[in-house]
């Protein structure tokens, strides 16, 4: 490594070193060369490449493929799979929504209320991911299933019909998302809130506002931009996720992220790469979106 | 963040002043309960978890079922009976640590980069900061299928090196925002009282900044591997012969799953949650 600490300092030492000087001119470069390098490789050039796959006619006898500017594929993309479009939508927004009206009490009370408990209830928040994600989908599968504990129990007491069911519905899709990503939402709500000056409040409480009244014009109105932030967090993985639709889900209510993982898997690279470019649309759009109406203060704060 | 704020803030923000006794119900009650309620939702499936870690098979197939048949601790001494689960375990984390070493390296130099120097000595700044913040943002599904693309276009056997190369690929971006967001409080004037007490460049970053900044890269080095352990969609798009944990669980679900896969998921469990707490202890002691 090229001794980044001497960058800004010790002209003293350059002038008698010419090749010192040099390293320091190139430092930042230097430093970002090996990540940058790798980025550019693995994340970059696949993602590009990818992308103008989409655009790209194949034959399918030889698979090799022109450009063609072929954008028609996308409108037939939509047309086949809109439905899965639509599920993945519904089933990430009721998630997303969930877990914000169900983690912005508990962030508002850590961030306020958590005194010197509050790393280790932030660690409760974060104790889901201590396990694996596909595990995590598969107990939830076993909560939910038809004789597990609680259906099992409901049914066994005669406070449900036997025929009743929640795997494979809608319901059960969202409520494994909204568990999987619930940290992902309380976690930027959490930093929101924390980030309120208590002497705002305060002052509200000195010009007699009611608590009712210092919440929904104060608090609120100041969490706002990251609701949106905990929202989008929350709903983008939620959008592309195909393993809570495939282990909780069933054949009707299949989500995009289905349709991206079995065209890739039956080769169809086409199809695939043309749903990945628009999911990617999709999450950009919105990240650009917030950035745009809510200004300078950009979502990374939030992560 | 949420540390520094913990620290800094918790005498000065207790809670606000004025309250009538309807706001102390709600404060001291309501709130409280509620968020307990909401702990027990979040740990219920772990809880499920280990208890079916201790639940004994009576259909002859070893695989997990529905019902509570009674525990035994059958799957705990033989829990490497299922000798692909096991291969699977020990790539996982063979894996993990590996894109641990790469990505913390290569995602702190970045970060020093970004955090020491700005456009006209380091053009193409925001450029860097777009590409990490995209790789954050993109869905994982879309970076997955990208890299399976690459590596059938280049003819790269699918194994543990395309793992390793996704997993660094996706793990940088964590480390460098991390290990940035930890030094932005860093003070310059002690790395440069160093060089006026002629320490050389290198003395001065393995004497000074590196001891500074190692709280940043250790958060940047977990979070890395936590990912890396944890990691099931790029994995499945680029595991080939070779899978690791999560893909090796997440196929199983179709022809039964072993319990000797809650097992693991237990152990993983237990190791975390206890290095997690012992570090919450040892820093509230440390203040």
């Amino acid at each position: 490594m090229e001794q980044p600490v001497l960058a800004d300092h010790a002209g003293r030492l350059t002038s008698r070193r010419p090749r010192a000087r040099l390293s320091k001119v190139l430092a930042p470069y230097l430093l970002s060369l090996p990540a940058g390098l790798w980025l550019l490789a693995l994340f970059l050039i696949p993602l590009v490449t990818m992308l103008s796959l989409s655009l790209q006619t194949c034959n399918l006898g030889t698979g090799a493929c022109v450009m063609t500017w072929h954008w028609a594929e996308f409108g037939q993309q939509l047309s086949l799979y809109h439905a899965q479009f639509l599920n993945s939508f519904y089933y990430a927004g009721a998630a997303a929504l969930i877990d914000l009206v169900i983690s912005y009490p508990i962030a508002y009370w850590i961030a306020f209320y958590g005194g010197s408990k509050k790393n280790f209830f932030l660690l409760m928040l974060l104790v889901p991911f201590f396990v694996s994600f596909v595990i995590r989908t598969v107990v939830w599968n076993f909560i939910l299933s038809d004789q597990g504990v609680i259906l099992g129990s409901l049914k066994h007491a005669h406070l449900l019909p036997q025929g009743f069911h929640v795997l494979s519905t809608g319901y059960a899709v969202v409520a494994g998302l909204a568990y999987n990503y619930l940290p992902f939402t309380a976690l930027p709500l959490y930093v929101a809130i924390e980030r309120i000056d208590k002497t705002v409040l305060d002052a509200a409480y000195d010009l007699y506002a009611t608590r009712r009244e210092a919440f929904t014009r104060v608090i609120l109105p100041l969490t706002v931009p990251g609701l949106f932030a905990a929202f989008l967090l929350t709903f983008i993985p939620a959008l592309g996720d195909y393993v809570n639709q495939q282990v909780l889900g069933g054949t009707s209510n299949t989500m995009i992220g289905t349709v991206i993982q079995n065209a890739f898997q039956n080769l169809d690279y086409a199809a695939g790469s043309t749903l990945s470019a628009m999911l990617l649309a999709i999450a950009l759009i919105g990240i650009f979106g917030y950035a745009r109406v809510l200004g300078s203060r950009t979502i990374e704060e939030y992560l | 963040m949420s540390l520094a704020a913990a620290v800094i803030g918790d005498e000065a923000r207790e809670a606000p002043p004025a309250r009538p006794a309807r706001r102390r119900r709600w404060t001291r009650l309501i709130l409280p309960a509620y968020s307990w309620l909401i702990i027990a939702y979040l740990v219920f499936p772990i809880a499920i978890m280990i208890a079916y870690s201790f639940n004994r098979v009576t259909t002859g197939l070893p695989q997990v079922s529905f019902g509570w048949n009674g525990a035994t601790l059958q799957w705990y001494r033989q829990w490497n009976g299922v000798p692909q689960l096991t291969t699977s375990f020990w790539l996982s984390v063979r894996l993990a640590v590996a894109t641990t070493l790469f990505a913390t390296v290569l995602g702190t130099l970045l970060a020093l980069a970004l955090v020491r120097y700005r456009p006209p000595r380091f053009r193409g700044r925001a450029a860097v900061e777009q590409v990490l913040f995209l790789n954050i943002a993109a869905p994982e599904i879309v970076l997955g299928a990208s890299l399976l693309g690459l590596f059938v276009t280049i003819n790269l056997a699918r194994g543990f090196a395309t793992l390793l190369l996704a997993h660094v690929a996706f793990s940088i971006a964590y480390v460098a925002i991390t290990v940035r967001a930890r030094m932005s409080g860093f003070d310059r004037s002690l790395e440069e009282a160093a060089l006026d007490l002629y320490a050389n460049g290198w003395a001065t970053f393995r004497k000074i900044t590196l001891p500074l900044i190692m709280p940043g890269i250790m958060a940047g080095a977990l979070m890395a591997f936590a990912i890396s352990i944890d990691d099931f969609v790029t994995s499945n798009f680029v595991s080939g012969a070779s899978i690791p944990f999560p893909v090796y669980v997440y196929n199983s679900t179709r022809i039964g799953i072993p319990p000797q896969v809650f097992v693991f998921g237990t152990a993983i469990f237990s190791v975390g949650i206890i290095c997690a707490l012992a570090s919450i202890v040892l820093s509230r002691r440390r203040t």
